[in-house]
């Protein structure tokens, strides 16, 4: 089964940025909420992404819910792994393991 | 007024069998927000403690509720938050 052409348009994202996150509005201008928490957990961790927004292209809007095989945005991915959406993300931010994760992945700070 | 309300704990009982299981209707604070439904019963929040999700990661354990609630989620739930926790889970 041939996978959707947007595909390959992630994969180039993920493999070019440490960290990305596909949410609603922009990084400056979220338009919902969970995207914004997000935003601001990677903001309080002083590191870099780059965020694109699902609002601007439906094919992306699409086309990521069906890589991640998970339907919801935001999506938070480090070193091309999907972590997980808001919820989790907030979660992992609350305990410590979220700064694990970018230490162990050598994910550094702005 | 509360149909999806119940769509949602029926569906997560049946699946899940959970030992705890609470469903709370957000939809009020998202009122003339992008996404909120005149009908109501738009935003949930859930927190489900089940013996199916041991040993499994966050992620495995959200994919399993986003599955079961699939077809609510695609036509009906806006905005979905929760907490899915084994019962022995240390991060609980």
């Amino acid at each position: 089964m041939s996978e959707p052409e947007i595909f390959a348009t992630i994969r180039s994202d993920l493999a070019n940025n440490d960290v990305v996150l596909y949410m609603k509005g922009t990084a400056v201008f979220p338009q919902c909420g969970f995207s914004a928490a997000v935003v601001q957990v990677l903001n309080s961790l002083d590191v870099t992404f780059k965020s694109v927004n699902v609002l601007d292209d439906e094919e992306i809007r699409q086309g990521i819910k069906q890589f991640a095989n998970w339907p919801t945005i935001p999506q938070l991915y480090i070193k091309g792994e999907f972590i997980g959406g808001c919820d989790i993300i907030r979660e992992m931010y609350t305990s410590g393991e979220l700064q694990q994760i970018m230490a162990d992945k050598g994910v550094k700070a702005a | 007024m509360s149909e999806i309300f119940s769509k949602i704990e029926s569906i997560l009982q049946t699946r899940f069998h959970p030992t705890r299981l609470l469903i709370r209707d957000d939809s009020a604070k998202h009122e003339g927000h992008a996404g909120h439904d005149a009908r109501g019963e738009s935003h949930f929040y859930l927190e489900i403690v089940s013996d199916s999700f041991k040993g499994k990661s966050r992620v495995e354990c959200h994919r399993m509720i986003y599955e079961a609630l699939d077809e609510l989620l695609r036509t009906r739930i806006h905005a979905l938050s929760f907490k899915a926790l084994a019962a022995d889970s240390p991060k609980n």
